[in-house]
Order: C-alpha cells, then sequence, then structure tokens
C-alpha cells in the first residue's frame, strides 16, 4: 500500500525535512514552544487511564466511592491485592491466558514460517495460487454466524481449540515473514542444495537461525494478540474453569455496568465501587506482562508494521 | 531487521499506481509440456508442496468453509444439521431484514458511529504526525512515540474497563464536573452520550498508532523542495502546507480507502462491551445486532443475511472509494 522509501524503520526516527541550523523566525520559536507543550498534554491525556488505574488499585474502596481518587492512591492498602491472590477462579483464568496464548502461538508460529517459507521460494510452481489463496482471506471472511456454526459443528465449543485455532495464521504476519525470507541471500540456499540438503534441511538448518529476529517479532505480535483476546472465548467457551483473564476481566465490567444499569445510579453504586477495586487490580495484572515486554518489542512492531503495509 | 525492511520497502516503492505484480505464469497454453513441468517440479519440490499441506488446510477449513458458509442466508438452517443449511429458501431472510424496522435503525446508528470515527480519527493521526515531525529533540520524540503507541496493545477489555472507570459517577470526569459544581452524569447510561465516549476512547486508542506510516511517509520528502520553497520566500507554514502535505498524500489515500472500506465494521467488540440495553438506541450496530439476532436468539440464518449485506456494502464501498480517489486524485490502491 504504502510506497515511501523508508530510510528509518526501526524506531529512530528522526526529523523531517526540515534543515537544521536555519536560523529560526520568532514565531516559529513561539510555534516550537507551543509545539512541545501540547506534544507533553496529549502525552499526559494519553498516560491517564493507567495513573489512574493504578492508583486505584491501591486505594481504599471508601476512597474511591466517594470519588476521591485521581492521579495518587488514597488510603493507601495491598489489601485488594492480596484479596485477589486468593481468589481461585481468578488464577484458573490467568493460568488459561497462558496456556492459550502458548499454545496458540506455538501453532501459529509453526504455521506461519512453513508457509511464509513456502511462498517466499519464487520459483515454485503454483505460488501465485498459494498467496492468492491467503491474500484473499484478507479481503472476505465468512463473518460472525457461519465461523460459529463452524466451530459447533466441528465440536470444538468449549475446548481449548476453539480459542487457540481460529486465530492462528495472521496473513499480515504471513507476508511480513515471506518478504523477510525472500531477502535473505540465494546463495546459501544454493550452496546448501549442491550439498545435497531438501528443504526441509533448508528451512531448519539454514533459515530459522538466520531469522531469529523475524521470528521473535512474530512470537511477539501473536503472544500479545492471543493474550488480549477476549472474544473467542467469549463465543465459544460457557465453562468458568476454561475462561482466560480477559473474559473473567469482562464479566466483571459487564456485571457492573448491569448494576448500574438496573437501579438509580446511587443505588447501583455501593457494587460499582466494591468492584472498582477488583476490576483495577485485574487490570493490573493484565497489563503487567504487555507493559513489561513493550519496551524490548516496540521497535520491531514498529517495523513490522512498516513491512506490512507493503504489499505482498 | 532494520537493513532488510529497507531494502524490501526500495524495492517495493512504486507499487501504488501499478496493479500488483503477478508471478509470471508460464506454459499456460501449452497443456503438455505444462504437465511435464508439473510432475518435474513436484519431484524437485516436493517438500515444499508437502509444508504448504497443513497451512492450506488450515486457511480451507477455518476461512474458506465459513465464506461458504453463508450460503445459510439463502437456506433453512438447523441446529445440529449441516453447516450448509437444509433446502433453499431463496431470497425469504433478505426480504424479512429489508422490512424489519430494527434493522433500519442499527443501520442508522453504524453509518452515523462509521462516519464520526473516519471523521475524527481519520485526520488526528496526520496533525499529530507533522507536530512530531517539527519535534527537534530526538529523545523527546521518542517518548511522545513510546507513550502514544501503548494504548494499541491493550486488550479492548481493558480500555473498556478504563472508560468505565473514569465515566463512573465517582471517575475523574464527574469529579471534574462536580469539582466545577456541575451534576454528576453517569455517561454510559446515557445514550446521547454513547458516541462521544466511542469516539473519544478510538482516538486514545488509535491516534498514536496512526503516526507511523506518516511518520515515514514524512522523512521521504525531498529535502531539496524545501530549500528551493524557502528561495521562493516560503513561510515555515507555506512550507508544510505545499511540500509537506502533498508529500504524504499518497499515504493520506491510501488509508482513507482503507478506512472506508472498514467503515460499517464498526469496533463491534467495543460496542458490544460498552453499550448496555439503556444505551441501545444510538449504540446497537449491525454487527451487535445480528450477533444478538443470530447468537443469542438463535436466528442463525437471519444473522448471516444481515452479515452477508453488511460484507457487501463494505466491498462495493471499497471498490468505489478506490475509483472515485483514481479518477479525482489519481492515486488508487488498485
Amino acid at each position: 500500500m504504502v510506497t515511501q522509501t523508508g530510510t528509518m524503520l526501526s524506531g529512530g526516527v528522526t526529523g523531517g525535512g526540515k534543515p537544521v541550523g536555519a536560523r529560526d523566525t520568532r514565531g516559529y520559536r513561539a510555534f516550537t514552544a507551543f509545539n512541545t507543550v501540547g506534544l507533553i498534554v496529549v502525552s499526559l491525556f494519553m498516560l491517564y487511564p493507567f495513573v489512574t488505574v493504578l492508583a486505584q488499585s491501591f486505594s481504599d474502596p471508601g476512597a474511591i466511592k466517594a470519588g476521591m481518587v485521581s492521579f495518587w492512591p488514597v488510603g493507601f492498602n495491598v489489601d485488594t491485592y492480596r484479596a485477589m491472590a486468593q481468589d481461585t477462579m481468578f488464577w484458573t483464568s490467568y493460568r488459561n491466558t497462558i496456556v492459550y496464548t502458548l499454545v496458540g502461538t506455538t501453532i501459529a508460529m509453526v504455521l506461519t514460517t512453513t508457509f511464509a517459507f513456502v511462498i517466499s521460494k519464487r520459483h515454485l510452481r503454483g505460488r501465485g495460487v498459494l498467496i492468492g489463496i491467503a491474500v484473499f482471506t484478507m479481503f472476505f471472511n465468512g463473518g460472525l454466524v457461519p465461523n460459529y456454526v463452524l466451530i459447533s459443528s466441528l465440536g470444538l465449543k468449549n475446548t481449548m481449540w476453539a480459542v487457540v485455532l481460529p486465530g492462528a495464521v495472521s496473513v499480515f504476519n504471513l507476508l511480513v515473514m515471506k518478504s523477510f525470507f525472500e531477502n535473505l541471500p540465494q546463495e546459501l540456499e544454493e550452496a546448501a542444495q549442491i550439498d545435497g540438503l531438501g528443504w526441509f534441511g533448508i528451512l531448519g538448518r539454514i533459515v530459522l537461525p538466520l531469522s531469529k529476529a523475524v521470528l521473535a517479532t512474530m512470537v511477539l505480535f501473536y503472544a500479545v494478540a492471543y493474550w488480549n483476546d477476549w472474544f473467542a472465548a467469549f463465543l465459544y467457551l460457557d465453562k468458568n474453569e476454561l475462561f482466560p483473564v480477559t473474559l473473567f476481566m469482562r464479566n466483571l465490567i459487564a456485571g457492573a455496568s448491569t448494576t448500574a444499569s438496573e437501579g438509580a445510579a446511587a443505588v447501583g453504586s455501593t457494587t460499582q465501587a466494591v468492584s472498582a477495586n477488583i476490576q483495577s487490580v485485574t487490570m493490573i495484572l493484565i497489563l503487567v506482562p504487555i507493559v513489561c515486554v513493550y519496551p524490548f518489542v516496540q521497535r520491531y512492531f514498529v517495523s513490522g508494521v512498516m513491512l506490512g503495509s507493503v504489499k505482498g | 531487521m532494520s537493513t532488510t525492511s529497507d531494502r524490501q520497502l526500495s524495492a517495493a516503492a512504486p507499487a501504488l499506481d501499478r496493479p500488483t505484480p503477478r508471478p509470471p505464469r508460464a506454459d499456460v497454453g501449452r497443456p503438455r509440456p505444462a504437465r511435464r513441468s508439473w510432475r518435474l517440479s513436484l519431484r524437485r519440490d516436493w517438500q515444499l508442496y508437502a509444508l504448504a499441506v497443513l497451512p492450506v488446510l488450515f486457511l480451507v477449513v477455518f476461512r474458506y468453509v465459513p465464506m461458504l458458509g453463508n450460503v445459510i442466508a439463502f437456506r433453512q438452517f438447523r441446529p445440529g444439521g449441516s453447516i450448509f443449511g437444509e433446502q433453499w429458501v431463496g431470497l425469504r431472510y433478505v426480504d424479512m431484514f429489508i422490512h424489519d424496522p430494527t434493522f433500519w435503525k442499527v443501520f442508522t446508528n453504524t453509518v452515523i458511529l462509521g462516519a464520526l470515527t473516519l471523521v475524527v480519527c481519520f485526520p488526528l493521526p496526520i496533525v499529530l504526525a507533522l507536530l512530531l515531525n517539527e519535534v527537534r529533540k530526538k529523545a523527546f520524540k521518542r517518548t511522545i512515540q513510546s507513550i502514544s503507541y501503548l494504548p494499541h496493545f491493550l486488550s479492548l477489555v481493558i480500555v473498556a474497563g478504563m472508560v468505565m472507570q473514569l465515566l463512573s459517577l465517582q471517575g475523574t470526569v464527574n469529579q471534574i464536573i462536580e469539582g466545577l459544581g456541575g451534576e454528576g452524569i453517569p455517561f454510559l447510561q446515557r445514550a446521547e452520550w454513547f458516541r462521544t465516549i466511542y469516539v473519544g476512547s478510538e482516538v486514545w486508542q488509535t491516534v498514536g498508532w496512526g503516526t507511523i506510516l506518516y511518520l515515514a511517509a514524512l522523512t521521504t520528502v525531498d529535502t531539496s523542495l524545501y530549500e528551493a520553497a524557502r528561495i521562493d520566500g516560503a513561510n515555515r507554514w507555506r512550507q508544510t502546507w505545499h511540500v509537506t502535505i502533498p508529500g504524504i498524500r499518497p499515504t493520506m489515500i491510501t488509508l482513507l480507502i482503507l478506512n472506508i472500506g472498514t467503515f460499517l465494521n464498526v469496533g463491534f467488540e467495543k460496542v458490544l462491551l460498552l453499550y448496555n440495553p439503556l444505551t441501545y438506541s444510538t449504540a446497537d450496530v449491525i454487527s451487535t445486532y445480528l450477533y444478538r439476532v443470530g447468537l443469542v436468539s438463535n436466528n442463525l440464518s437471519y444473522a448471516a443475511a444481515i452479515g452477508l449485506f453488511q460484507a457487501c456494502i463494505g466491498l462495493v464501498m471499497v471498490l468505489s472509494a478506490n475509483f472515485i480517489s483514481r479518477r479525482v486524485v489519481g492515486a488508487s490502491l488498485w
């Protein structure tokens, strides 16, 4: 799609075309100051929801109910964390999320890597058809009902596979990986072929060891997607003990909104404020792994977007 | 990773106005040598084909079967029966939703919500990218970028949870309103607030991430154009208007076409998380309606018909946006 040559892929976005050293007019200096302040305000807005959730998670329920918590915990305590540590339902779903993420990412990586390797071979007969099969699914998909009917009739409802399988090949990731493989030096593979290595061997012994960076990126892409997913579980799972933690969270907030919507807001507010505490802790615990890996993966995500935006 | 992606990008640089290059298909008109070379390539590349079996099987089962499954929009469906339905009923379900007043209500809601999202969420990343582009301190710029990308990585459940907390009667927004002497508003129970809430949270989640492609496009604007513009006496504002904006126009058009194409798919999951019966009058969109009709009330064929209709409109919109932009601005996706 996007066609410009990129010179700044991995995060290191340098200032645009403005020549450095040209003397600034007073108006421009005023603009720069204004711009800096504006951007700081924007990023504070971006950060604020995280800050307030963190503050609530350490706050006294009474203070939340009184509407006193914003930036800073009021009545600091870790009671909610302690209570959540005892909550077996929460930890069951947390474990489920970890399992789904691990299994899903593994399956997705196997399928994506092998397929990307195959369609990166320019000489392969039928390559166009194979690429077409994948790309077509980007533009048309079956839609909610047919997918639901399929999963039910395969007997996958209330199994892990209903959550793990449908998302297993992302065409976007596939195309990113394909273009990476296409750019590996051909000579290595040719040499390996002359030495009698088949395609299995080339993939396993030559290509994969050379692709650690892109493999890591893809693992993170998939892992984040599985970690964050709630909808597949919401559709296909009815049993509490199978729920991922995102669905656990969803039921917490859905519970809060029904209490509040049933009666007058004043009646509902007690239950809502109690769960606001628990909600915040749950959100923090879901967020922690994402926020921990975020600094390391950010540059890969960015370059992944750039790569993927070039049509396969 | 960055070096290879550089190469990849420059290799694919002039793709916008041209059709996607197809891999050459040799021997199309000549059956016999084709068959022989098929046999040859099977023998030589059987391992490659073997590797492709599993992924292709996956795509067929989980992508193409549901696509065909849409025929239940025209067939009677019995739970537990064939996933392709039992017998043809023609356009009965299409007829049903066309005469369903609720359908037209949610259709209108979808169009309004989609249009608002497009109008607000499309230009803001451009503005933010232009402002970021004026920042000369690298560390500052990178910090702002890191912060603004972060919401993109959150689960929608978390986003919905944050929205609910901020807008609850004890939440920050109502604290401010009450601090200014106003009366607290239960925002999520008020239908008239839903669109604002939806679009606002959408901006929060997408504006930073949306700048990535624009920032990349901005670095490719030819520096000598700025010099030329300055010699011609253009100030910074005019340089931005006459050099920078035209420089990122292809990116803008591409993203606009894509956004228009997904116009009707307004964030189904987010609406599902944020709405409740009190706000249905503004919040209920086609996908949530078909979710309730199909999966909650079990009218699967009816819901499939609505889903198919939505998909068709989406397709028509992409194609026409593409066509119009090719005619009017001379840039298009294909």
